[in-house]
């Protein structure tokens, strides 16, 4: 039945190349850890790329029930968690995967040095990640805010301080992202809801394709 | 008419690119002046809040006074409560210092520590500043306390705008 569709749709758009140009290539052997036990070093930045997956998924799930206002906010953290079946768990999931991301990530970078796979051709893969590496932990920062209790604020309020402390663009930017020159309320909560659900996963979309557009061409660097 | 003719392949090309510069410009201007908006919207002058404190139970050592008024965030309208450290020099003037560290923000205690008990104190890096709110050089503070406008009216004592040490 399914083949049937397949075949159906393959006849008429000719789908086969498009997936096959994806999936069709081979492990090189020093980077299978069936080969070389020490290969799993090279699994970080699958590990990454997966965390990031349950991160989306988590996330958007999470904002069936979550609420970007002062008076409700923690209100719906609470509920969701508390009161909604598996709340636990998928907050659990986003809350615990956001470290492990960067856990990961940072495993990840230190494979790619240590190796040297940074060095020419692939600098600006490198560059790529770094880029990538920012967004991160912009998410972390953003993402911290959300829940609304006392921990995210003063933790927001750090934060604000140390934008500010920028010479010269540095009072604007910290209004800019608070929303108000002196207050850390109602618009910070908007602002940084609609940073870190609209605005920074587009970005890292755009950075990880580039990524891995980067490393399909040219390949994982040799062995050592 | 000058020499140099323009192709018709150029024509097209510049006329293509202005309009669609024009229509991305159309495009994403409204949106970058409604996120900018707060950077440009400028702080609205405060008025004087009356606090509960008489002028006249000041004294040279600084007393912790919380004022409370009304605070508007964006659609949001609430009573806050501030707080400010609070006492008259040995010529009769009054001294308002701001309680928020310098440092990263905490919020610091006159006398917190017992090594320096004339002495601001925050907990979070150890910063200190002296009893004018000067920063006390090696510890972790870049700049003084901010500073209260003050003003006294039927012996109260009224607190206006916090200002960066010195502008007040």
């Amino acid at each position: 039945m399914l083949t049937k569709i397949y075949d159906w749709v393959d006849e008429r758009l000719d789908i086969t190349p498009l997936w096959r140009d994806i999936a069709d290539h081979e492990v090189p052997e020093h980077v299978n850890p069936a080969h070389h036990f020490s290969a799993f070093v090279y699994c970080f930045g699958g590990l990454t790329f997966f965390i990031t997956v349950i991160q989306i998924l988590s996330g958007m799930f999470l904002t069936m029930y979550y609420v970007p206002d002062i008076k409700n906010a923690w209100e719906s953290v609470y509920y969701l968690q508390n009161e909604v079946a598996f709340g636990q768990i998928v907050r659990g999931m986003h809350h615990w995967g956001a470290s492990l991301v960067i856990v990961m990530m940072f495993l990840h970078t230190l494979r790619v040095f240590f190796q040297g796979a940074y060095k020419k051709p692939r600098e600006l893969n490198w560059i790529v990640g770094v880029l990538i590496f920012f967004i991160m932990l912009a998410l972390g920062l953003t993402g911290y805010l959300l829940p609304w209790d006392m921990k995210a604020l003063f933790a927001t309020k750090v934060t604000l301080t140390i934008v500010d402390s920028v010479p010269l663009i540095g009072p604007a930017m910290k209004t800019l992202i608070a929303g108000d020159a002196t207050i850390v309320g109602a618009q910070t909560l908007t602002r940084f809801f609609a940073i870190h659900v609209f605005f920074l996963p587009a970005a890292l979309f755009a950075l990880l394709a580039a990524h891995f557009l980067m490393i399909r061409k040219q390949g994982i660097s040799g062995p050592l | 008419m000058s020499k140099r003719n323009v192709s018709r392949r150029q024509f097209l090309n510049y006329t293509l690119t202005g309009v669609g510069g024009f229509m991305a410009a159309g495009m994403l201007m409204p949106m970058v002046r409604f996120a900018v908006d707060p950077v440009l919207a400028g702080g609205s002058e405060s008025d004087f809040v009356a606090t509960k404190q008489k002028i006249k139970d000041l004294s040279t050592e600084p007393t912790r006074v919380d004022f409370s008024f009304t605070q508007v965030d964006g659609w949001y309208e609430s009573e806050v409560t501030n707080t400010a450290w609070v006492y008259k020099t040995k010529d009769g003037k009054i001294v308002a210092l701001s309680p928020i560290c310098k440092h990263l923000g905490c919020t610091v205690d006159w006398g917190g520590d017992k090594e320096h008990p004339e002495q601001f104190f925050c907990p979070c890096h150890y910063g200190r500043y002296t009893k004018d709110g000067m920063n006390v050089k090696g510890t972790p503070p870049i700049s003084p306390l901010d500073v209260f406008t003050t003003k006294e009216k039927d012996g109260i004592l009224y607190l206006g705008q916090r200002k960066p040490h010195g502008e007040a």
